[in-house]
């Protein structure tokens, strides 16, 4: 008889050191590849190149940090979250509630709800990173969930469903407003998702980052051999908890609006989706997941408002069959057989 | 109000008895193939709409329409599997979770291309309407009815896993696929016979819940949570854990939203997460 | 490219031409657009206001004041404040809409409203209800209801007539609870007394329970909300199946649990319900006949408008006069001057844009689900004119 219900066996690219993983994320390797320089200056170009679609590519940007955050626990622990947003949503609502009630300097709000995020993953972590696969993915589906209700029933707090508005968000750095056109928020979006990548980069390819990913293949040897696995889970979980806090902020401060769905279903689900499309354990695939989603979602409902539900699923399903790895899993394993280094 | 603990409970059984039915499938192949199916609420769909359509358009009656969605909901399992399915077996859960979203989006878009995005609600036959009124407590019907299919089935599908020679060859397929293939067990005609047994009841589930949850396109996305709920909880891999969990579930939903009103969502999902913690392989445990 | 001498004879048409032009600046059409769900769980809210809508181009032509009308459709795909305000963002910036309308929830609406004010874009609301929408911006205006402004006359009319202890159910969200404080208010006000409540969570499968509670509890009748659509049908069921009716307990409520979109799919198990609400589509006038054809011809025979469709109508019907007033000369300032006190003939009845608020005043009407000629409607006995949202 089967102890438990096994934990289906890790996605077979992970383990090999021949695989596109392992391949883009050697740990000696700091250097930026031309192909990374040329996807932050194509995106700093957008700020230039598309003027009219600004505020587009600000969510993009902001859906990517969000991704990124998620891909830490995912692709590089290997914790299932289906409760992302709840981090997310608890980061909005504070820089919400900040603007709300007065303190709208966006640089402090955004710290703010760093530590707010930060502060719901370290609280939710001792029940979320318990157990296999599938307990963690209900478990925080129930927290998420919980936390919804929880702000809907805060509705004298939250504004409930009708979401959190008069909201006075300031000029950043004192000299630049949001405007209409979005380019202050895609600049502010950008420059932190920026930041926070660079961040990221540095801790994946550590010694840290590296257990991780042990901890992920094999949690058992790891602890054998002396490694503190709650502890690093937690503290990943904490610090992909604080960069899912500055998302949310970055959505409130950049849409001076915080609805209750930020902490939906729907957007951790949606999340996921964007991250596996993309491809888990590139950090780039949250990024790149994210854009495809969303331009895809922005395209096809813009020309079918009814059925482009239908066409996302399809391409999703297409994703499956012939992008295994996602987006980023595809392309990093082509260069991998083309020889590039 | 005590006097009102058996209608609670009454109506408790009677909702899980629904979630289980349409959740049993799902345990059983996530349990053999670790396959995680989130579309399994679109085989519950389909069965809705072959019940709702069937009575509508042509005039099937009711009880009619029941072993006719059974069979659609086969169907459609038995053709998705052998063809988008059984190839995407060995890959990860991510994976199969991406493939089942995608399938469920298209699934929701088509319904709603075909048959409109409202509500569908069935007229039942009169005698399924109505309360059977006992002294001290009022019945309905189409509850009872409902808890009388699901006690049916469940005695059945327990005389197959126990009684039958497909029955032991599940059974050896869920607790050790490698071993069993081993000894010569077609494991994958196994589950895919599973599937297409799965996808029925979930069809069936589907037809009989319309009058308790409703019928619309968005209707797999809706459920999902539930049905997730009932397999992890349960213990994917068997039939006592769901039946379990979907009991208890459904009692203390019931019994949450009765006597706590104000708790709201809460008493479902505290529950769940804390049974979760509790018992990490699911209720089945107390079985062994 | 070679010059070549224009030969004389053709200066005059020149000339003609080079004065028409001007002139066609007036001729650049009106553009709207309509921002609200036209996928997902609300996907029938997007539906009738864009039937509404169509209703009215199908009965008036697509021109106002000489300019075309170019209708734009985003989709919200539900509750989704950002995308809302991106697609609004689009609209006015690069798209240049004269009007935004639409929006069928409120959170979405709320979001936008202050890009209204920052964009200075005229806001047409064509379904949100909650009272504080049109304060939050200069720049809109409502032509649909609000919950409180329908909820109201209901707890007056109840303890009018002989109901004295009812129990209040409705869903647990923000509309939710102003319907049941605006009922509770009033009817406390009024000599009634509310006998027990309830809360029901918003992704509601099963109203069994929350029914089961409210029989037990004994009251003359039974005061529902929830969103229009779906819920309403499942309550109804539950408030069947539980024999309530046999118990001669009543069911009151606003108008959208009977929503004319859904009624007749609820059956039998309706008759009897007595709703307040600004629009049935059973409501006797020449302007309402006239809608319903209109209506049937612009979206297939079969659908029937419900309160969302006639917002629709009406909204367009609203733009049209303004710009018929102004000229074509779609001035923000001056549209939303012409907004206020317009009043208008519309399917529902005489309806005005109150100044002070920018919000609608209008009849609301006391209806009974009846069969009339073999179909379900909500026949109306008794109305309370001239109702401004109390929520100002």
């Amino acid at each position: 008889m089967r102890a438990q219900v096994s934990e289906p066996p890790p996605a077979a690219t992970a383990r090999t050191s021949g695989s596109p993983i392992a391949f883009a994320n050697r740990l000696s390797d700091l250097r930026w590849r031309p192909a990374e320089l040329a996807f932050w200056a194509a995106a700093a170009a957008v700020f230039f190149v598309l003027p009219g679609q600004l505020v587009l590519a600000s969510q993009i940007a902001i859906t990517g940090l969000f991704a990124l955050s998620l891909d830490l626990i995912l692709g590089y622990a290997g914790v299932v979250s289906l409760g992302h947003a709840a981090m997310f949503g608890g980061g909005a609502y504070t820089a919400g509630l900040l603007a709300n009630h007065g303190w709208d300097e966006p640089i402090s709000g955004l710290i703010a709800a760093a530590a707010a995020g930060a502060l719901i993953a370290f609280g939710t972590s001792f029940l979320a990173l318990r157990g296999g696969d599938l307990t963690r993915l209900m478990v925080t589906l129930g927290l998420g969930l919980m936390m919804y209700e929880l702000a809907n029933q805060a509705a004298p707090v939250t504004g409930g469903v009708d979401g959190l508005s008069d909201m006075t968000v300031g000029k950043l750095f004192g000299v630049f407003t949001f405007d209409l056109g979005g380019r202050t928020a895609y600049a502010y979006s950008l420059v932190v998702t920026f930041g926070v990548f660079c961040l990221c980069r540095r801790v994946v390819r550590s010694p840290f980052g590296l257990s991780l990913r042990g901890i992920r293949d094999q949690p058992v040897r790891m602890s054998a051999i002396g490694t503190p696995v709650r502890r690093r889970l937690t503290a990943v979980y904490t610090l992909a908890g604080a960069i899912a806090g500055m998302a949310g902020a970055l959505l409130a401060q950049t849409t001076q609006f915080v609805g209750l769905e930020v902490l939906g279903f729907s957007r951790s689900a949606d999340l996921l989706i964007m991250l596996v499309l993309g491809g888990t354990g590139f950090l780039y695939g949250g990024l790149a997941g994210a854009a495809v989603f969303m331009v895809a979602q922005h395209l096809l409902s813009g020309m079918n408002p009814v059925y482009w539900q239908f066409w996302l699923g399809l391409l999703l399903v297409l994703a499956v069959f012939f992008a295994p790895g996602g987006i980023t899993g595809a392309i990093v394993a082509r260069w991998q057989k083309g020889g590039r280094r | 109000m005590p006097g009102s603990l058996p209608g609670v409970l009454f109506d408790g059984v009677a909702y899980g008895s629904l979630l289980f039915l349409m959740s049993v499938g799902l345990s059983v192949t996530m349990g053999m193939m670790n396959f995680i199916n989130l579309a399994h609420g679109a085989f519950a769909m389909a069965g809705g709409y072959v019940c709702a359509l069937g009575m509508e358009r042509l005039g099937i009656p009711f009880l009619a329409t029941l072993p006719l969605s059974f069979l659609c909901g086969a169907a459609l399992g038995a053709v998705l599997e052998r063809t988008l399915y059984r190839p995407l077996y060995r890959r990860g859960p991510l994976d199969q979770v991406l493939f089942s979203l995608g399938l469920t989006l298209m699934a929701v878009a088509a319904t709603t291309w075909f048959f409109g995005p409202g509500q569908r609600p069935v007229r039942l036959p009169s005698f399924l309407l109505g309360q059977l009124h006992l002294p001290g407590l009022d019945l309905g019907v189409y509850r009872l009815f409902l808890i009388a299919v699901v006690a049916a089935i469940t005695v059945a599908l327990v005389a197959l896993l126990r009684g039958t020679r497909f029955g032991a060859r599940i059974r050896a397929s869920v607790d050790d696929a490698r071993t069993s293939a081993g000894l010569g067990i077609d494991v994958h005609r196994v589950f895919a016979l599973t599937f297409i047994l799965g996808s029925g009841l979930a069809a069936l589930g589907g037809a009989l819940s319309i009058d308790v949850l409703g019928l619309d396109p968005t209707f797999p996305l809706k459920y999902l949570v539930y049905f997730l709920l009932v397999v992890v909880v349960g213990g994917a891999g068997t039939i006592a854990g769901p039946l379990a969990a979907s009991m208890v579930l459904g009692v203390f939903d019931v019994a949450g939203k009765y006597y706590v009103p104000e708790a709201g969502a809460f008493v479902i999902y505290g529950l769940m997460v804390a049974l979760l913690l509790l018992f990490p392989g699911g209720l089945r445990r107390l079985a062994r | 490219m070679t010059i070549r001498r224009i030969p004389a004879r053709y200066l005059p048409i020149a000339a003609a031409l080079l004065c028409a032009a001007p002139a066609s600046a007036a001729e650049a059409p009106i553009k709207i657009g309509v921002i609200a769900e036209f996928s997902g769980p609300f996907a029938a809210y997007g539906k009738q206001i864009h039937g509404g809508i169509k209703a009215y181009l199908q009965q008036h032509g697509d021109s106002c004041a000489g300019r075309k009308v170019e209708i734009l459709l985003k989709d919200t795909t539900g509750p989704a404040p950002e995308v809302a305000k991106r697609l609004a963002q689009d609209l006015v910036t690069q798209d240049k809409v004269d009007f935004l309308a639409g929006f069928g929830l409120t959170p979405n609406a709320l979001a936008v409203a202050p890009l209204a004010t920052q964009a200075k874009t005229p806001m047409v609301i064509m379904n949100a209800a909650s009272s504080v929408i049109t304060t939050k911006s200069p720049y809109v205006v409502r032509v649909s209801m609000t919950l409180p402004q329908v909820t109201v006359p209901m707890a007056q009319w109840a303890a009018r007539n002989g109901i004295q202890k009812v129990y209040t159910i409705v869903s647990d969200y923000a509309p939710g609870l102003d319907a049941e404080a605006a009922f509770t208010k009033t009817f406390t006000a009024q000599g009634g007394q509310v006998v027990g409540s309830a809360r029901v969570p918003l992704k509601n499968p099963d109203f069994a329970p929350f029914v089961q509670r409210a029989k037990d509890a004994g009251p003359q009748a039974v005061f529902i909300f929830v969103p229009a659509g779906e819920q309403g049908i499942a309550f109804v069921k539950a408030f069947t199946e539980r024999g309530l009716r046999e118990a001669g307990i009543k069911l009151i409520g606003p108008g959208d649990v009977v929503d004319d979109d859904v009624l007749e799919a609820m059956g039998d198990a309706t008759l009897g319900i007595i709703t307040t609400h600004h629009y049935s589509a059973a409501h006797e006038s020449t302007a309402n006949a006239e809608f319903k054809k209109a209506y049937e011809a612009a979206n297939g025979g079969s659908s029937r408008p419900n309160f969302m469709a006639v917002a629709g109508h009406d909204g367009m019907a609203a733009i049209c006069q303004v710009a018929g007033k102004l000229k074509g000369k779609l001035d923000p300032d001056k549209v939303m001057a012409a907004f206020k006190g317009l009043a208008l003939q519309s399917p529902r009845g005489q309806i005005h844009i109150a100044p002070e608020t920018r919000d609608i005043v209008q009849t609301v009407y006391v209806r009974r689900v009846e069969r009339v000629k073999g179909a379900l409607y909500n026949v109306e006995f008794d109305k309370f004119p001239d109702v401004k949202d109390p929520g100002k």
